[in-house]
């Protein structure tokens, strides 16, 4: 879909990070430590693509989402979108340029306001930008009603009285009222029951054809960011591990967390799961307040040396856009000793 | 056999009106061997297993109907008879359970090692220094590393996965024959799900246990079930070793369930995905036809009208269909042909 050339790219990040502070005492409520939520992350998305983004919970994908948009200001660290840098822009400039740039969230109920109809709930992005008048945000409602898959006639109800895969529908219909270019979707299935799930995913890749979006996915099921982007981004700990197109991470990922990241993945298919050998990494993602020096990924590593514990793994391209921070990726044969034979 | 489930109905009796949330559910457990039992959210997974233990709260819920036979040493028992004390001399003992989320279910007042050792007190007849002793050798069993100093620990203390552990301690404690674990890896990254059902297998393994694993994930139920119970609207649909569930589904939800993900027949973004359309079944009608017959594209008019039994396929499949496997066969290709 999306070809090599980097004039289409549509959003880049360069170097983000974000770190949360940890506040300690009441009266003199001083900064003890960081959580390093983003640390240091780069990566491009090209017009019409989807950009997948993985990791476990605790990773900061929902945070570098967030920052991306600028629902949380970076510590520092750039995002352009087009050549606009989002991060240098006044608030009044962002708002006049939100239109382009939206979000979809994982917990369609608490994203609703519960007091208000559906009418309101899509409408209220028109009105908030001054776009049309009562009657142009009604064909408008109804327009976006029925692109999602959801009948008009129900613009008068309140998100309690839909179901889950529904109240998902009236998200992405808000977050596509201003016809934006670029959409952030946080998880936006993964509350919801398998037959939905497909439901769901189905409506964003027909509206990204329909309407030529740039979607950033963020998921923890590989499964279907496998199904539904163009290239992946793999995180662990704030940090970015991998990227790549999608086949070549799925087929031969580098980066050893990559590697157990997907042996960890079962697949739905019971023979080819019996004979698979699995890598089982012991012990459990550190939290991001205490991240390890070096590699964040050498205490779990099941390949460390000494020196990932000491240096910072430089994220660097080993083949035409394959990223990968590991300090035992060889850079001539951009090959790697596999943690298992497959 | 160990456990024999017959006609079981449960209805909870709430404010806006009644929930008919098991509707004569069948199934048999043989020692030994693991159980997935799938299904989406409502389905009635959980209340199945909750109502064989006696763990409904009683009002709003009740037990309506059924049997539930536990065998050993030749005897029978039908759980749902049984007394509350009975029940709570069962629950734990025989059969252990693994809930979904450890952090709500261990107690955080008190430490780990005392919560394992309680239930080895209470159902061995140990004394305390002797539940310490075989505590401690649990704890290292399931993986929880420096088990001395751990046994003292609060839950607060321990992460996710190793919370998970714990539990897992817990249920295994008392040589049970049976355990049930309600969505045991839901809540967890897919990297500690891989270490827990590593455990679980190792230690069914060791002490012959069968396991009933309640999931809604497909993947998981290819990568460890020996054989699946898909369950809708509160019945089962299908029952089947898992190889013939994944190669040959003959109810047309599981089908459409096996085409919804991806990685069963799809693996490339090129193909779509098929998607049920449609909602789960509003439980507060009671079930008179069949529960997925408004969503499904093989539906005749016997579906509307009459509640579909379990018929044997063969000797070990089963499925609630009215709709013939040759038929169907026929009417897919017409299907596709169609379009």
């Amino acid at each position: 879909m999306a070809n090599n050339g980097s004039n289409n790219v549509l959003v880049s990040v360069k170097n983000l990070k974000k770190f949360f502070p940890i506040k300690q005492g009441f009266i003199f409520n001083r900064q003890v430590t960081q959580v390093k939520a983003v640390n240091d992350i780069s990566f491009e998305i090209k017009q019409g693509e989807t950009l997948g983004l993985v990791g476990e919970s605790g990773c900061g994908k929902s945070t570098t989402g967030r920052a991306v948009l600028q629902l949380h200001k970076p510590t520092s660290g750039h995002v352009f979108y087009e050549d606009q840098d989002l991060t240098t822009l006044s608030e009044g400039e962002l708002r006049a340029l939100r239109p382009k740039i939206q979000m979809i969230f994982q917990d369609s109920i608490a994203s609703l306001n519960p007091r208000h109809s559906v009418r309101k709930i899509i409408g209220e992005p028109l009105v908030i930008h001054n776009i049309g008048t009562a009657k142009t945000i009604h064909n408008r409602v109804v327009e976006l009603m029925e692109l999602v898959g959801l009948n008009p006639k129900w613009m008068k109800r309140f998100p309690h009285e839909f179901s889950g895969g529904q109240r998902q529908r009236i998200n992405i219909a808000r977050a596509l009222a201003l016809n934006p270019r670029f959409v952030v979707c946080d998880e936006p299935i993964s509350a919801l029951d398998v037959s939905i799930q497909a439901q769901v995913v189905n409506l964003l890749k027909d509206l990204q054809q329909q309407l030529g979006l740039t979607y950033l996915f963020i998921a923890h099921d590989l499964s279907m960011v496998q199904y539904l982007s163009d290239r992946v981004a793999v995180m662990y700990l704030g940090k970015a591990m991998e990227l790549a197109d999608k086949q070549t991470l799925f087929k031969e990922p580098l980066h050893p967390y990559t590697q157990s990241l997907m042996s960890a993945v079962p697949l739905p298919q019971p023979k080819l799961e019996r004979k698979r050998k699995r890598i089982i990494l012991q012990g459990e993602v550190p939290s991001p307040s205490k991240a390890p020096n070096g590699c964040v990924f050498h205490t779990r590593c099941p390949l460390a040396i000494d020196r990932c514990a000491k240096v910072i793994p430089e994220y660097r391209q080993v083949h035409p856009d394959h990223f990968v921070a590991c300090h035992l990726v060889d850079d001539q044969q951009s090959s790697i000793i596999k943690v298992i034979g497959r | 056999m160990i456990l024999q489930v017959k006609n079981l109905i449960t209805r909870f009796y709430s404010v806006d009106g009644v929930v008919y949330a098991i509707n004569g559910v069948n199934f048999a457990l043989d020692a030994g061997e693991t159980l997935a039992v799938v299904g989406e959210s409502g389905s009635g997974k959980s209340v199945t297993m909750m109502s064989l233990l006696g763990l409904i709260p009683q009002p709003p819920g009740k037990i309506e109907g059924g049997q539930a036979f536990l065998f050993e040493n030749g005897e029978q028992q039908d759980l749902l008879k049984m007394s509350d004390q009975q029940i709570r001399r069962v629950r734990g003992g025989k059969v252990g359970f693994i809930f979904q989320d450890p952090i709500s279910s261990l107690n955080p007042t008190m430490t780990i090692g005392k919560q394992i050792a309680e239930s080895m007190t209470e159902h061995l007849g140990l004394n305390r220094l002797e539940a310490r002793k075989r505590t401690v050798e649990l704890l290292n069993e399931v993986g929880i590393a420096d088990a001395d100093r751990r046994f003292d620990s609060y839950p607060h203390e321990f992460s996710g996965g190793m919370r998970q552990r714990v539990m897992i301690a817990i249920a295994v404690a008392c040589q049970p024959k049976i355990v049930i674990a309600d969505e045991p890896t839901t809540a967890l990254d897919v990297t500690v799900q891989a270490q827990i059902i590593e455990l679980v297998q190792r230690l069914q393994e060791q002490l012959g246990i069968a396991i009933v694993w309640i999931t809604h994930d497909l993947a998981v139920v290819a990568s460890m079930a020996d054989r699946v119970l898909v369950m809708y609207g509160g019945t089962v649909v299908e029952d089947a070793l898992v190889n013939d569930l994944f190669d040959n589904p003959q109810h047309p939800y599981t089908i459409g369930l096996l085409k919804a993900i991806p990685g069963v027949t799809k693996m490339g973004a090129e193909e779509r995905l098929e998607s049920i359309e449609g909602a789960p079944p509003d439980l507060l009608r009671e079930l008179t036809f069949c529960p997925f017959a408004p969503r499904c594209q093989f539906v005749s008019d016997q579906c509307l009208t009459e509640l579909p039994p379990l018929i044997t396929i063969t000797k070990q499949h089963r499925a609630a269909c009215f709709y013939d496997a040759e038929k169907r066969k026929i009417k897919e290709k017409e299907v596709e042909h169609g379009q």
